[in-house]
């Protein structure tokens, strides 16, 4: 890293970042926007070489040892790396993720079944740190140092934090206060915005149930955005990929079940994030959403006609 | 004397080893492939036998030596037999196969996905890699094409016989290889680099720019054809 003149450059922040399957397919907007974000604040997001699918979610069964060797190899190709932490943009994953290590931590003797199974692939030891971004972001960049990147204040626009599950169940996962937890309203706070909030922020969005029972997640979508309207919002903002599915392209499901459902745009805080600071609007990834932010992002004057106009191919 | 010395020394001495060919016990040659060695025993080999080359996958075969308790998965035109070898082989695995068009579909993060939906069962336990005679990361392969990277899943594949081992052993039912081969097919038409020079020398061909010069050829005796190839343009070491 060169020094220009006399301005001091300050080292990056380096950290190993695992995306998972989603990033990578229906999710390409949220990861694009974060590792921009990233970038612009001075955070290097490395992504790890080599990964598999994290298995989604977490086994409950505490002798169903097959369920474990998956978010356990990635944790174990960290540590091959010398990686002692890892930075994780998916809520699934991240829970995935921590609570198998979690599960390698309480019980030893699992681990060591695991390890014998692993043979000649070698070990895992446990040890390595599963930190979601948003934890990231509060804790260790903080929000009074991101208030200064703040270009565009998001101001007059009424926004709902949704949190859904995975960052704060089990108790041994949560980043927040399980039940008021904060830091989106405060990141939104943040940016400029108005926040709104809603009874229904930690209510299940259905999870993995829209896959074969559309019609019980379409009833909770109905629910979730419907209060959030009810209360004033009008955007609502999180950080997982299947809540960012089921409350946004489920609405469309909500609608045809719910003649008076009037659905809401529904964004990633790294896409606001984006937009607060100012970065290209071209790779928000906004066409990708089922119920279009981008009328209300114009009206508020935070997208201007022409950028908005532009598709993003993935 | 202990079972391992008289092992030995009937290989030293009489040049044989034991095989087992679905438990029975044959005295065979030592130095013959497992193929081979079944064959000297007496076998017809009307079905698991194909190129013997380690080529075509026919040849799948499942074997566990006396002494070891661990399965081992190899090819039998390709590996030699050995003292103790409990065979045996795999003709067929009926690994069912999604039929689609390749002119009629598309390729999007979740075409390989949505044909074989059962790859998102997979719980990356490795044991696919690790029945592969071909030394394939299978397990990255179908990594790959969950998250809809078919060049990916095509590269890591390519060397792939369809021996079907992987899919035998798969607890989620994977068909590993067809689902490489779809990922392979879609590479080949949507990613690969075109090769427009193929195009121009089709057409060159079908508007008859070396139909002369082919019938010339054709109509030389074999004296004259072998004298040609002889003076023919070709790098230095190449063998005529």
């Amino acid at each position: 890293m060169g020094q220009s003149g006399k301005s001091e450059q300050k080292p990056k922040a380096a950290i190993t970042y695992y995306p998972g399957c989603t990033m990578k397919t229906s999710a390409t907007n949220y990861e694009r926007t974060a590792l921009a974000v990233a970038k612009n604040l001075g955070i290097e997001l490395n992504e790890l070489d080599d990964w598999n699918c994290c298995g989604v979610v977490a086994t409950l069964a505490k002798d169903d040892l097959m369920h474990q060797l998956a978010p356990i190899r990635n944790l174990r190709r960290l540590q091959e790396k010398g990686e002692d932490k890892v930075l994780v943009l998916c809520d699934m994953c991240y829970n995935t993720l921590r609570q198998s290590e979690q599960f390698i931590q309480d019980n030893p003797d699992k681990l060591a079944t695991i390890n014998a199974f692993f043979d000649q692939e070698g070990p895992y030891k446990g040890g390595v740190k599963v930190i979601h971004f948003l934890q990231y972001l509060r804790d260790e960049y903080t929000f009074e140092k991101l208030k200064k990147k703040v270009e565009v204040k998001l101001k007059g626009l009424k926004v709902v934090p949704y949190y859904g599950c995975m960052l704060l169940r089990p108790k041994g996962c949560a980043i927040d206060d399980q039940e008021e937890p904060r830091v989106l309203k405060d990141l939104m706070e943040t940016l400029g915005a108005e926040v709104v909030d809603s009874p229904y922020k930690i209510e299940c969005c259905g999870s993995y149930n829209t896959v074969e029972q559309k019609e019980l997640v379409a009833k909770r979508t109905y629910r979730i955005v419907k209060a959030a309207r009810d209360q004033g919002g009008e955007l609502i903002v999180l950080s997982c990929p299947l809540c960012r599915f089921n409350l946004d392209e489920r609405s469309r499901l909500a609608q045809e079940m719910y003649p008076d459902f009037v659905p809401l745009p529904v964004m990633y805080y790294t896409q606001l994030m984006a937009l607060a600071m100012n970065l290209d609007p071209d790779m928000l990834g906004l066409e990708k959403h089922y119920v279009d932010p981008r009328p209300l992002l114009k009206k508020k004057g935070f997208l201007h006609t022409d950028a908005a106009e532009t598709e993003m191919s993935d | 004397m202990t079972e391992e010395t008289i092992r030995e020394a009937k290989q030293e001495v009489l040049g044989t080893i034991t095989i087992y060919i679905m438990g029975k016990g044959y005295e065979v040659p030592s130095g013959l492939t497992i193929m081979s060695a079944i064959e000297y025993a007496g076998y017809k080999f009307v079905r698991s036998c194909g190129c013997r080359a380690g080529f075509c996958g026919a040849c799948a075969t499942v074997y566990r030596k006396e002494t070891e308790h661990k399965l081992t998965f190899t090819l039998a035109c390709q590996t030699l037999a050995e003292e103790g070898m409990y065979l045996v082989q795999l003709p067929f695995v009926p690994a069912a196969k999604s039929i689609y068009d390749l002119d009629k579909i598309e390729l999007v993060g979740n075409t390989i996905l949505e044909h074989y939906p059962e790859i998102a069962r997979c719980v990356s336990c490795n044991t696919c890699t690790k029945s592969c005679p071909q030394d394939i990361e299978v397990m990255k392969y179908i990594q790959a094409a969950l998250r809809g990277d078919a060049a990916r899943c095509a590269q890591l594949s390519f060397d792939c016989i369809q021996c079907g081992l992987c899919a035998m052993r798969c607890p989620a039912d994977i068909k590993h290889y067809h689902v490489a081969q779809m990922a392979r097919r879609l590479y080949a038409k949507f990613l690969a680099p075109k090769t427009p020079q193929l195009d121009v020398r089709n057409k060159e061909l079908e508007d008859g720019k070396f139909d002369k010069e082919l019938d010339r050829y054709e109509k030389l005796d074999k004296k004259e054809l072998v004298a040609l190839y002889k003076a023919r343009d070709h790098e230095e070491g190449d063998s005529s």
